[in-house]
């Protein structure tokens, strides 16, 4: 799951390098959230700024995300956009739900394997699929890339087959939106394979 | 003439926000167990508070509040799954899952 192998040096300096430049991306994240959150940009909260951030990376040292991917700016539009329209048509169909006099709900829980089992790639798919409304995570199983999530108002099996759908069809938008080049073709032809299964 | 258009339209997000969060809390009241009521108390909010946030943004309109209205939108995007999560995850181990509103449980046998 760790891109480079330890044993061997060139992979442990380009590892090396790559943790550094999270460091560096994480330290300027900081720095800008900081100045955001005094709502101006002047000398002394950039100085101020620089020294949280130092000091958060410091002392709450976070274990390293693997990013082995490229962004993809038309992809990243695209999952933003689909994110944007699932959102609303998912939030007003739980709104119906919730004041729609005397029904009450089925549910279940599903479990729902991704392709790419990368700590980033799960942790991105969880958040978006649990941002949708009619969909929560319940656990998440991190050896083997299972999400367990329960699903509000169901009404015939197909809805299952449906959400596990869905939830795969999120994951692809994002591999596509940050994934490296071998993660994009797992997830294209596990879905070639599986359209032509069924 | 912008300014009132914007303002029209911040108007109409706070309202549409506000009746988000209004079913958001009915959902949560009818709902029959927990797990139901996570999706009302977590979900018509993300949207609910998203709207909110454009609806004071579009009234504000200064640079600096725009900064903190962004900031609030993220962390409430990248923080609520968590809680659900963790509620949700809490509510299942501990048993507090009626097993009659569910049609499938395929986490049981694990």
């Amino acid at each position: 799951m760790t891109g480079g192998t330890g044993a061997q040096p060139p992979g442990r300096l380009r590892g090396r390098v790559a943790t550094w430049r999270d460091q560096a991306v994480a330290f300027g994240w900081l720095v800008l959230i900081w100045n955001l959150l005094w709502g101006e940009f002047t000398w002394g909260n950039l100085v101020a700024g620089l020294l949280v951030a130092a000091a958060v990376l410091l002392f709450y040292p976070l274990p390293p995300v693997t990013f082995g991917g490229r962004l993809r700016p038309p992809a990243l539009l695209v999952l933003a956009g689909r994110f944007v329209a699932e959102l609303v048509v998912a939030s007003v169909r739980v709104a119906r739900i919730a004041v729609q006099p005397g029904f009450r709900p089925r549910s279940a829980i599903i479990a729902v394997p991704l392709r790419v089992r990368t700590d980033l790639n799960l942790a991105l798919t969880a958040e978006l699929v649990s941002l949708v409304p009619g969909t929560l995570i319940l656990e998440v199983d991190r050896e083997s890339g299972v999400l367990y999530l329960h699903v509000l108002d169901v009404r015939r099996p197909q809805d299952l087959a449906d959400n596990r759908a869905r939830v795969r069809e999120i994951e692809r938008r994002i591999v596509r939106a940050i994934g490296s080049a071998a993660e994009v073709r797992q997830v294209h032809t596990d879905h070639v394979e599986k359209e032509n299964n069924s | 003439m912008p300014g009132i258009v914007a303002d029209w339209l911040g108007a109409v997000c706070l309202v549409a926000g506000a009746l988000l969060a209004l079913v958001a809390a009915i959902g949560v009241l009818r709902f029959p167990d927990v797990l139901d009521r996570m999706h009302a108390a977590t979900k018509p909010q993300t949207l609910g508070v998203l709207l909110l946030l454009a609806g004071v943004a579009l009234r504000l309109r200064t640079p600096g509040d725009l900064g903190m209205v962004v900031l609030v939108g993220v962390f409430q995007l990248a923080t609520a799954p968590v809680a659900a999560q963790m509620i949700g995850r809490a509510a299942y181990r501990a048993g507090r899952v009626d097993p009659t509103l569910l049609d499938v449980d395929e986490l049981a046998n694990r």
